[in-house]
């Protein structure tokens, strides 16, 4: 399966990519935030962060479906 | 044409608030959110907004929509800027049109303060000893995200 993930602000700088394909059998996006913090060593906890799955608030357990694109949402500071 | 808008150039103010122009409003109320030089006791450069645009426009209209359903109010509008921001430009500006003024500044504080807390937007602040931060919102740590 084909996830694309698009990064922001904090997870931008910490990850260096604005945006990435991953490929592997993931249940959901709890699933490929724990791949990404892993693998790229990330510091921000996923307690801190929201998820959206095609430009829509998601929850973090919503199953996942081949070429579905992730956000993950770090702390918002608008205004 | 969405009511909250992104907008990388700078934003004219006047320019948004003609289309909130209706001979039934009789008050207007507008905030403006300028670039400040200090945070926090830290002495601040300049600014640099980030949005994740297609859901902040969702999110976006769902507070105005919410603003307009909860006060007796005409119409609102938003725009908010992205990009590299120095001290003294316009962030973000809320206008609202209504009958009376009352519900003009409590739909224009709502819009701000659920933006503030609810939009994917993203401030990073540059500071004059050269470290820089992404800015977590004060109200966002006693909601449940």
């Amino acid at each position: 399966m084909e996830i694309k993930v698009r990064y922001f602000a904090a997870l931008r700088d910490e990850r260096g990519l604005d945006e990435e394909v991953i490929s592997g059998d993931y249940a959901n996006a709890a699933g490929v935030y724990a791949y990404i913090k892993s693998e790229n060593d990330l510091s921000i906890c996923k307690s801190k962060l929201k998820v959206a799955i095609n430009d829509e608030f998601a929850d973090w357990e919503t199953p996942l479906n081949e070429g579905d694109s992730i956000v993950f949402i770090p702390p918002v500071a608008g205004g | 044409m969405s009511k909250f808008r992104i907008n990388a150039q700078p934003i004219d103010a006047e320019a948004c608030k003609k289309e909130l122009f209706d001979p039934a409003a009789g008050g207007f109320v507008s905030f403006e959110g300028w670039v400040r030089n200090h945070n926090e006791g830290k002495d601040v450069t300049h600014l640099e907004y980030q949005a994740y645009d297609a859901l902040a426009v969702k999110e976006g209209d769902k507070v105005i929509a919410e603003a307009l359903e909860r006060f007796e109010v005409i119409d609102a509008l938003v725009e908010h800027r992205v990009g590299d921001l120095q001290i003294g430009d316009m962030a973000v500006v809320v206008h609202v049109s209504s009958k009376h003024r009352g519900p003009a500044f409590a739909a224009c504080e709502y819009i701000i303060d659920e933006l503030k807390i609810r939009v994917p937007i993203w401030k990073k602040e540059h500071y004059t000893n050269g470290n820089s931060g992404w800015i977590e919102c004060h109200e966002c740590s006693k909601h449940a995200h």
